[in-house]
Order: C-alpha cells, then sequence, then structure tokens
C-alpha cells in the first residue's frame, strides 16, 4: 500500500476481511499477549484477579467482533436464539479470530444451563506453562472474556470461564483442524474448556421462543 | 411542506449519538415540534424492546406511527438502536441509509478508544451520517 495515500480517518478505511496473508503473526501475538500477561500479573494480588483482568482485556474486544463479525457477514442478522449464538461464537467468531472453528461445543449433562466450548489447541495456552506456584492459572482467560464480550452484547448475558482440562488417555484431538502443528512439539497434555453458564433471564427468555 | 428527519442511536441506558436533518433548509422548525419529535421517537423504544426478540432481522422497519411521523428501527447485533424518525419514506431507502451507517458505526467501534454503548463525540462520524442522510432521504 502506498503510504502516502493511506486514509487519515478510520471512518475511509475499508472493514473487509483481510487476505489470510495479511493476519498477525503468530510470534508477533505471543510476545505482545506475554507482555499483557506479564503487565497484569504485576498487578494482580492474587491469581483470581489475575485471570478476572485477562478477562476484562477481552471483554472489550468481544463487544467489537460480535459487531464486526455481523456486519461482514452482510446478512443484516442478529442471534436471537441461545443455540444460533453459541454456534455463531464458536465457528464465526473463532474464525475470524483464529482461523478455524472451535473444537466442539457441547452442553454440559449436570446443568441445563452450562454449555462448555472445547478447543484443543488455543493460540493463548498452546506455547505457554504455568508454573507451578500459580496452581490454576489459565491464561485462556483472555478468551474466556472474549466470548463473554460477544454474549453479552448480543443480550445472553453469561458467566464465562475458561479452564485446563487434562486430555484424557485415548482420546483423540481432532486432527487437521488448523491447529499449528509445529514440528518437533510433544503433543499438548491438556485442552481448554470455555464454560459458559448463562443467567436465569436468558433461559427462560429462550424457553419462551421456544414456543 | 416536508416533516423533518430525526436520527438517534440509543444504547443500552441512553442515546449516544443524534442529529436532526432539515431536509430544506430555510425551515427552521420551532422549538415545540422538536420535543414532540424526541418524545415520539423515544416512546417507540418500548415497542422496539418488545419486537427485539421476535426477528433475526436488525432492520425492524416501521415500529410506530403517530400522526403522519414513522418511526423505523434498526438493531444491531450488539443490540444498538438505530431510530429514524420520518414523514413516510420508502422501505428500502431507509434500509440503504441504516446499512451505510451500521457501516460507519462499525468502523467507529474499530477504534480503541471507543468503548461500546459510550455517546459518540466523532465528528467525522456525525458529518458522514448527515451525508448520508442527505442523499438517501431528501
Amino acid at each position: 500500500m502506498n503510504l502516502n495515500k493511506a486514509p487519515s480517518n478510520i471512518l475511509d478505511r475499508p472493514l473487509d476481511r483481510p487476505r489470510s496473508s495479511d493476519g498477525v503473526s503468530l510470534s508477533a501475538f505471543a510476545y505482545i499477549y506475554s507482555e499483557l500477561v506479564q503487565y497484569h500479573q504485576g498487578r494482580a494480588a492474587s491469581i483470581s484477579e489475575l485471570e478476572r483482568r485477562l478477562e476484562s482485556a477481552g471483554y472489550g474486544v468481544g463487544l467489537k467482533i460480535l459487531e464486526l463479525v455481523a456486519y461482514r457477514a452482510k446478512e443484516s442478522k442478529r442471534e436471537t436464539r441461545l443455540m444460533s449464538i453459541l454456534h455463531f461464537v464458536s465457528s464465526y467468531v473463532w474464525k475470524t479470530l483464529f482461523g478455524k472453528s472451535a473444537d466442539s461445543l457441547e452442553r454440559s449433562i449436570d446443568h441445563a444451563d452450562e454449555y462448555m466450548i472445547v478447543d484443543y489447541e488455543p493460540i493463548t495456552s498452546t506455547f505457554v506453562s504455568v508454573p507451578s506456584d500459580l496452581g490454576q492459572l489459565s491464561v485462556d482467560a483472555y478468551l474466556s472474556g472474549i466470548i463473554a464480550g460477544v454474549l453479552d452484547g448480543a443480550g445472553f448475558s453469561a458467566r464465562v470461564t475458561a479452564h485446563s482440562v487434562k486430555i484424557e488417555e485415548g482420546e483423540v484431538p481432532p486432527t487437521g483442524s488448523g491447529g499449528f502443528s509445529v514440528p518437533g512439539m510433544p503433543p499438548r497434555k491438556e485442552k481448554a474448556v470455555f464454560l459458559v453458564k448463562f443467567s436465569p433471564e436468558v433461559l427462560s427468555r429462550d424457553a419462551a421462543l421456544e414456543r | 411542506m416536508s416533516s423533518p428527519i430525526l436520527f438517534v442511536i440509543v444504547g443500552k441506558n441512553e442515546p449516544l449519538f443524534e442529529a436532526e436533518i432539515d431536509t430544506h433548509t430555510g425551515s427552521q422548525g420551532n422549538e415545540l415540534s422538536t420535543r414532540q419529535n424526541y418524545f415520539v421517537l423515544h416512546s417507540a423504544l418500548d415497542l422496539v424492546e418488545k419486537s427485539a426478540w421476535t426477528t433475526t432481522n436488525m432492520y425492524l422497519r416501521v415500529v410506530d406511527k403517530v400522526n403522519h411521523q414513522q418511526v423505523s428501527t434498526f438493531l444491531t447485533a450488539g443490540n444498538i438502536k438505530f431510530m429514524l424518525l420520518h414523514g413516510g419514506k420508502g422501505d428500502e431507502v431507509i434500509k440503504s441509509f441504516f446499512n451505510e451507517v451500521y457501516g460507519y458505526y462499525v468502523k467507529l467501534s474499530m477504534n480503541p478508544f471507543y468503548k461500546y454503548d459510550t455517546p459518540i463525540t466523532s465528528k467525522a462520524f456525525e458529518t458522514r451520517v448527515r451525508a448520508a442522510a442527505r442523499s438517501y432521504l431528501s
């Protein structure tokens, strides 16, 4: 692009999907994300506060990505149903952010208001090892904040938490899902599970729309 | 005499942006009718909330009619309401207008310094909305 002709105002720039080659490089993202985590780690008193801080950093991204993805779809459609917004998150939003869909979307067996989005290679934790003194910290909290932002913006308020779950023996991560597959890297022992717990109003509204 | 056009963007709790558009210069609307226009527009908000969950379309068409004035509404994916008070313009024209404004709105919200659901103070945004209103609605 000719820099002299670069549009000066954000309102004059195109909103179209960038070509896949224009994406942010993984190393650049990893560097910035590492700085983000360190910044918040130095200011948080506890692990849960650190997670909360990462979540709130992602929340604003979620609100913005919701509008952007909906606009790019060019269908002038909003999501009004619970299942369709979850599908929207796990496929469209995921594709925009990571270039692939989430690996699975499941409904909790024990609780009707809980859903799980599973990703075997989330960009925020695949290359991260959590020191043992930080215990249960999940650096995917940033992504759970993004999910919460999308859902909240669309009117589905929910509490979203990120968990690292051990991949069970015999459980085979889906291959060819567009993961990073760095040669020489050992297979991941954990997957990220994003637990989405909808608020009661959302569930009752969705039940009313069912009829 | 053409009726005045009023365009308002309403967030979750408060109006974020307002623009009164004179379709032809010279005819200054008096204060009373301006107030009445705002009243009509805001009273339509309840109807918007009601119909918001019954359709997946962003464009809700005309949601309220008072005398000769109609209120058309567009809901963004983030449930920000675009409301337009007008004197009976074509559905398709208004849809095009809303779509153009939606583009500006999404671009505006890509600005890292613009926080979701806060008043829009960008002069460039206002200029573009007014230009879009002139080209579609007059």
